[in-house]
């Protein structure tokens, strides 16, 4: 990240990202990928925010083994996005309760917003990228 | 006839359609995506179990182990592996993948 730093052409702008993740884990490439695009902004030292709706909210299950179906599991580096200061995420708690979950079968911890929460908080973003 | 399904409920409307078409003593097996709509508290649990009163619902349990939903399978669901997934296949006349 140090190289990145030293590359930065001094604009000094900071935009607001909201990576917005509503796709299951395994069945498609866009959680992976969309993850791994979130990793490759932080390095740009934008203001990231991470949002799980819809299916997207199984990305974070806690007890994956994907071992059976012969794929990486990924969800561990969902922790270790706190060192890459991406610290905002945020689920939808309509989309937890259409799945029978709760906060305490996620990965991570997790800031659940209600519907209106969530509307306000995509209006505020500079950018918004879909996955 | 066995009928496979492998898309999220809340995505597609193949496992809506499937059961819609599957006629009585048919089997349905839900892989990928689609074994979401097995597990407790899903939004499509309610019309699998209505489903498993005329049908066999089967669902890949690596599939489900991959996404974390291995201890949260529906009563009347019977979890199969590779080798259960084979045999369906075999025991069948025909199948029809709903892509």
């Amino acid at each position: 990240m140090s190289d990145m730093d030293e590359m930065d052409d001094g604009s000094g702008i900071v935009k607001k990202f909201m990576f917005l993740n509503r796709k299951a884990p395994h069945g498609t490439v866009y959680a992976l990928e969309g993850l791994e695009v979130v990793l490759i902004t932080a390095a740009f030292d934008q203001d990231v925010s991470m949002v799980f709706t819809d299916d997207g909210v199984f990305q974070l299950m806690k007890g994956i083994d994907s071992k059976g179906i012969e794929v990486k599991d990924f969800s561990k580096t969902y922790r270790a996005l706190e060192g890459y200061d991406i610290e905002k995420l945020y689920v939808d708690q309509a989309s937890l309760d259409a799945r029978g979950l709760t906060e305490d079968d996620l990965i991570v911890d997790v800031t659940v917003l209600s519907v209106p929460e969530m509307a306000n908080l995509m209006a505020e973003q500079d950018v918004v990228i879909s996955f | 006839m066995l009928h496979i399904v492998n898309k999220s409920a809340a995505e597609r409307s193949s496992l809506e359609s499937c059961l819609r078409m599957a006629t009585k003593g048919s089997a349905v097996l839900l892989i990928e995506d689609a074994v979401y709509a097995a597990t407790n508290g899903n939004a499509a649990a309610a019309k699998i179990q209505a489903a498993a009163a005329d049908l066999k619902i089967y669902a890949l349990g690596p599939d489900l182990a991959a996404r974390g939903m291995a201890g949260r399978v529906l009563d009347g669901v019977n979890v199969v592996d590779y080798g259960g997934f084979v045999d369906l296949v075999a025991e069948h006349s025909n199948c029809q993948s709903w892509l």
